[in-house]
This record gives C-alpha cells, structure tokens and sequence, in this order.
C-alpha cells in the first residue's frame, strides 16, 4: 500500500511539473507549424509569473491572475514578432535577446516593488479541481483529475490544435505558411499576419504557464523562476515531432524526469539531488539524439519571409 | 557586405538607441536616468582603482566569452552555451588547481587554463558532434547542456569537490601556484586581462590573414555555396570552431577561478555567457571589437552596485539593458541596411 501511495504521489508531481512545459509546448507549436522558433519563450514564462502574482495580488484572484499571466506572455511575445516578422531579423538572437529582456524586466519590477531580498510574497493560489467520476480511478485518478484548472487547459488544449491544424482551413494555412511562405503567399494567405497571431497565441499560452508555475505550483514569485522551462518546451516540440497529442505526452514525460527528483528524496536515496535536477536536460538531450534524426521540422521554420528581409 | 566604417556607423547608433530606451525604461520605472547613469559612472569609473579592480577584472569573463560566441556566430554556428562551456572550465580549473600545488608557477598556472580550455571544448563537442553527426540543431543542445553544467557544477560544490569540512557549499581554493599573478600592484587586475586581450587580437589576426580564417567568414557568409564550391571543408570548419569557441568560454572559466575567486561555488557566473551574446553582437562580431564593447558592458556591470546603492535602481536592470543592446543592434542593422542601398542607387 505504501509503494502505491508512492507511486500515485510520483504520478501526481509527474503531472503538476509537466502542466506548464505542456502549455508552454502547444503554443510553440502552433508559431513553429507557422514557421517561428520563439527562444524567447522564457521570457513569456517570466513575465507571466510575475504579472499572474501581481494580478492575482490585485484583485484577490487567482484566476483573474491568469488572465494577466496571458496577457503579459502575448504582450512578450508580440514585441518579438514585430521584430522577427516585420523587421525580418534573426529568430535565435531575437529569441535570447527576449529571453533576457523577460528576466531582467521581471527582476527588476520585482525588486523595485519588494525589495531586493524580497519577503517571500504569498499569494493566492489555484485550487486544484476533482473530475467527478475519474479523480476516483486507482492510481492515476488523483494524478490527472485532481490538479489545478490549468491542467485540464493543457489536456484540451492538445486535440483542440491537432484538430485546428489538420482538419480546419486555418489549420492548413498555418502548415502552408511553414512549409512555403512564397506558396502560401501566391495563394492568397497572409503569411505575417498569421505568423504574428500564431506567435502572440503561443506568448499567451507560454504566459499561462508562467502563472500556473506562481499561482498553482509554488503560491509564489521568485525571480528566473522560469527556470529554464522555456527551453525545455521548445525541445518538447521537437520531440512531440510538431505533432499538439504527442506534443502534451512529451511534456508530461519531462513532467516525470522531472519528479524523478521527489521520488528519490521519498525513497531515501542519497545522490546529489542536483544530478537529478540535469536529468531532464540529458534525457532531452538523448531524446534529441536519437528520435529528431527522423522527424521532420516545418520546411520555413526560422527563416525569414520574404526571403531578402525585405 | 557593408563596408567597414557603415557598420561602426551603426554600431554607435545602436548605442545611442540604447541609451535612449534605457533611459526611457528608468523613467518608466520612476528613477531619475541622469541620476542613475551618472552613479553607474561614477561608480565604474569614478576613480583608477574603480576602473582597474572592478570594470576591468568584470571586463576579463566578458571579453572571452564575447570572443567565443563572436567565432561561432562568424561561421554560422549559433552556440548559445558559451554559459555552461564557462562553468565546465571553471570546474576543470578548480580540480586541477588542487592537484598541482608541488609544481612551479608558471607550469602550475598553465595546467589550469589548458583544463579549463580543454574542458571548456570537450563540453562544446557534445553538441558539435550531435549537430554533424545526427543533425541536431545546436541552439537546443547547447542551452541545454547550460544547464546540466551548472547542476553539475552544483553537484560538485555539495559533493566531491567541497571543502574537506565540509561545511560551506563551495571547494577548497586552488593551490597558491596556481593563481594568476596581478598585473598592476594594489589592484585586483589580473593577468587574464592581458591574456584576454591578447587572444582577441590573436584571432583577429587569424580571422583576416590565414587560410583557416578564410574558411570560417566563408562557411558564415554561405554554408551552401562554400560547401558546394568543394574547396571549404565545411565539418571541419564547424567542429574546430565549435571547438574552438567552447575553448574560449571554458579559459573564462578558468580565469575566473584562477584570478578571482579561487574557488568554485553555486553560481559563479551571473549570466557572463549570454551577456556574450550581446557583447560580440555590438562589435559586429569583429575580435577587436569585442575588447571596446567588453569593457562597455564591464562598465555597466561594474557600476551595477554603486547604481543600486546610490539611485536605487535594481542592478538587475543591467542585465535588462543587454536585451535592449541586442535590439537595438537588430534595428540599427535593418536601418544601416536599408540606408546603404538608398545611398548606392541615388550614386548608380
């Protein structure tokens, strides 16, 4: 019976750990099937954590929180998309310029509002949410159904935007546009004004999965708490091959990697608990090497359009 | 290509986009910017020991790693891990500093930086060989191995390396032989600054008069043609300079902790190898270059605390600054662009 608590408990930090790097993947896959890579996807995480507590401060609620968290990760990530799109300028230094940005920002409304050791602010948080009926099933019942509002966003939000992006018109000009811009352009499709909608959606996403790192996982700010989650989802996207259903399997698979930590501590285990912090940075890592041979990236993905900068 | 003095030209207007946009954030923020840039000066600069034992020894990680992420950057190889290739050299330089106390100084001191560069390399091989081996792109990888340097570097503080009593989470400091000497008497400006500044005219050298050099402004300037072509062996460029540039950062590394610190501990660099980024950026990538704009952002760096003490800005706005710098660059760039073509029509 103790090994089942133990195990059920794995489950449980599996899929509150990987909630956020899912959000934070979907999104960035809906902007990579349109052709934008977005490193600065930790910069939305960022800033969406920080104005997910702020909000959540000011008007008392964590769900309006939320609505901020989205808000400022769309706002991040459209100043990147004015520059990668309109200005044609390179997405991966574009992408770290804002990953920097967002963690400086962040750091610096903090301290100026907080103070620079910062009194841990407490805030309110998310109440996790049973399912009826399915929060009762053994073993994963609690793990998947009984977790933060967040959560279940993440789980509809994956057969959402397959459905969006491989059976709706939408969809289809989305995969056009990072696959051929010059086609999908002669045809009539705004390729800017998509890559920009897709760009500023997935700044949302990433910003919501900022929040639910304040508001559901810790109840707290702390700066760079984004923790490199951002990278991770972008290596999620490639191993959930741009594919949104594989996409959330992935992320709660680093989720996992990432709980191994936890489950080592309950077990006793003495490693160096930093060794497992890296364990989901080297299964990534491995992840890439052996699967990424094989799957395809969108043809236009971190290409500038139109192809001369114009 | 744009000629030389147009790129400076643009250069300067990205520091002058800078300085505005800063400026503007503080107002923003509700600080005063005359007041804020001028205690950033005076504290960066506002006397010879300022200047020499605090921008300057901020200026030594800087100028290495901007050179590192300048190479790569050159040749098309965009490493992004300058940060963790450091953290590999400055865990390579504290292992050997302990092993090497018997030995004379000169020999003593070379073995460190040798582990740091080699180390600095063998962590920069990883995502090399992933990227011409299997095809993995290298932005991913190298971030990533970011952060398993410093975890692992972590681990080691707590573990292996910790010293003997065991108490404080950092190592023992490496043996006296092995340290850097100090190059101006008084100050805490070390020998790094001098082999910093040496290595990038070494390799502006290198860049614009050898063969090799040529190799890598053609692989930057055009993978496909130089690879068509068939006289540019292409791998071999990348690996050598993937190499190469995770030397570079892992030498950071190990001036560090030969010349500073003398221990490893958590957190060694705050950040020093994406500020690279935006360092070897403002120079155009050009070596020398990056020496003018290392000592721009140790200056920024440098001046960070005196800032917070005495206008009370966050020094965190620093590192705010650097996202700024590269922007601006960006926008500088697209404009200086197209401006040339402007000015060379109107003359054909």
């Amino acid at each position: 019976m103790a090994e089942f608590a133990i195990v059920a408990a794995f489950l449980q930090a599996s899929v509150r750990l990987g909630v956020p790097l899912a959000l934070a993947a979907l999104g960035e896959t809906l902007s990579e099937r349109a052709g934008v890579i977005n490193i600065g996807l930790e910069g939305s995480i960022v800033a969406g954590a920080l104005a997910g507590a702020l909000g959540a401060l000011a008007t008392g609620s964590p769900a309006l929180g939320v609505l901020c968290g989205a808000a400022a990760g769309g706002g991040v990530a459209l100043i990147f998309a004015l520059f990668v799109v309109l200005l044609s300028t390179d997405q991966i230094i574009t992408g770290t310029a804002i990953t920097l940005g967002g963690l400086g920002f962040t750091a610096v409304v903090y301290q100026s509002r907080f103070g620079v050791t910062g009194t841990a602010l407490s805030l309110p948080t998310l109440d996790a949410w049973s399912v009826p009926l399915l929060s009762r099933l053994p073993l994963i019942g609690s793990a998947f159904f009984e977790q933060a509002p967040t959560a279940y966003l993440a789980y509809l939000a994956a057969p959402a935007l397959w459905w969006l992006l491989f059976r709706t018109r939408w969809g289809l000009e989305i995969r056009a546009v990072g696959e051929d811009p010059d086609a999908a352009a002669a045809a009539g499709v705004s390729v800017r004004l998509l890559r920009v909608v897709t760009t500023v959606v997935a700044g949302a996403a990433a910003g919501v999965a900022g929040a639910h790192l304040a508001l559901a996982h810790t109840g707290t700010f702390t700066e760079g708490m984004s923790a490199g989650k951002g990278f991770i989802a972008i290596a999620v996207v490639v191993l959930g091959r741009w594919n949104p259903p594989l996409v959330l399997l992935a992320a709660l698979l680093f989720g996992a990697a990432s709980a191994l930590q936890f489950l080592m501590q309950t077990l006793g285990l003495d490693v160096g608990y930093q060794l497992f912090l890296a364990f989901p940075y080297l299964l990534t890592l491995a992840a890439l090497a052996g699967w990424v041979g094989r799957a395809r990236a969108p043809a236009a993905l971190a290409l500038p359009w139109p192809r001369d900068g114009g | 290509m744009t000629p030389r003095w147009w790129a400076a030209a643009s250069a300067v207007g990205a520091l002058v986009l800078t300085l505005l946009l800063a400026g503007l954030s503080l107002a923003v923020g509700g600080y005063d910017p005359i007041e804020a840039f001028g205690a950033l000066l005076r504290g960066a600069l506002g006397s010879p020991s300022a200047v020499l034992s605090i921008t300057l020894v901020r200026t030594v990680p800087l100028l290495l790693t901007g050179l590192a992420v300048a190479l790569a950057f050159r040749a098309g190889v965009w490493n992004i891990g300058a940060e963790g290739q450091l953290y590999a050299g400055a865990v390579a330089a504290v292992w050997v500093g302990l092993q090497v106390a018997a030995w004379p100084a000169w020999a003593a001191g070379s073995a460190v930086l040798l582990g740091a560069a080699i180390a600095g390399a063998a962590w920069a091989a990883v995502p090399a060989l992933m990227k011409l081996r299997l095809g993995v792109g290298e932005v991913i990888t190298t971030l990533l191995l970011n952060f398993v340097a410093i975890e692992l570097s972590a681990w080691m503080v707590h573990g292996p390396l910790q010293e003997p009593r065991g108490v404080f989470p950092q190592t023992e400091a490496i043996a006296e032989v092995a340290r850097l000497p100090i190059v101006v008497a008084g100050t805490r400006l070390h020998l790094g600054f001098v082999i910093a500044v040496g290595v990038a005219l070494l390799l502006a050298a290198a860049l614009h008069w050898t063969r090799v050099g040529f190799f890598v402004r053609a692989v930057g300037a055009s993978n496909g043609a130089a690879r068509v072509s068939g006289r540019v062996p292409v791998a071999r460029v990348v690996l050598g300079v993937f190499l190469l540039s995770g030397a570079l950062a892992g030498l950071a590394g190990g001036v560090e902790v030969s010349g500073v610190t003398f221990v490893l501990y958590e957190d060694l660099s705050p950040g020093h190898g994406y500020t690279a980024i935006a360092v070897a950026l403002l120079a155009g990538l050009h070596p020398v270059g990056v020496v003018g704009t290392a000592v721009l952002f140790g200056v920024l760096e440098g001046g960070a605390s005196a800032m917070q003490r005495d206008a009370g800005v966050p020094a965190a706005w620093v590192d705010a600054v650097q996202a700024l710098v590269i922007l601006s660059v960006l926008v500088m760039d697209r404009v200086a662009r197209r401006g040339l073509e402007r000015w060379r029509e109107g003359r054909g």
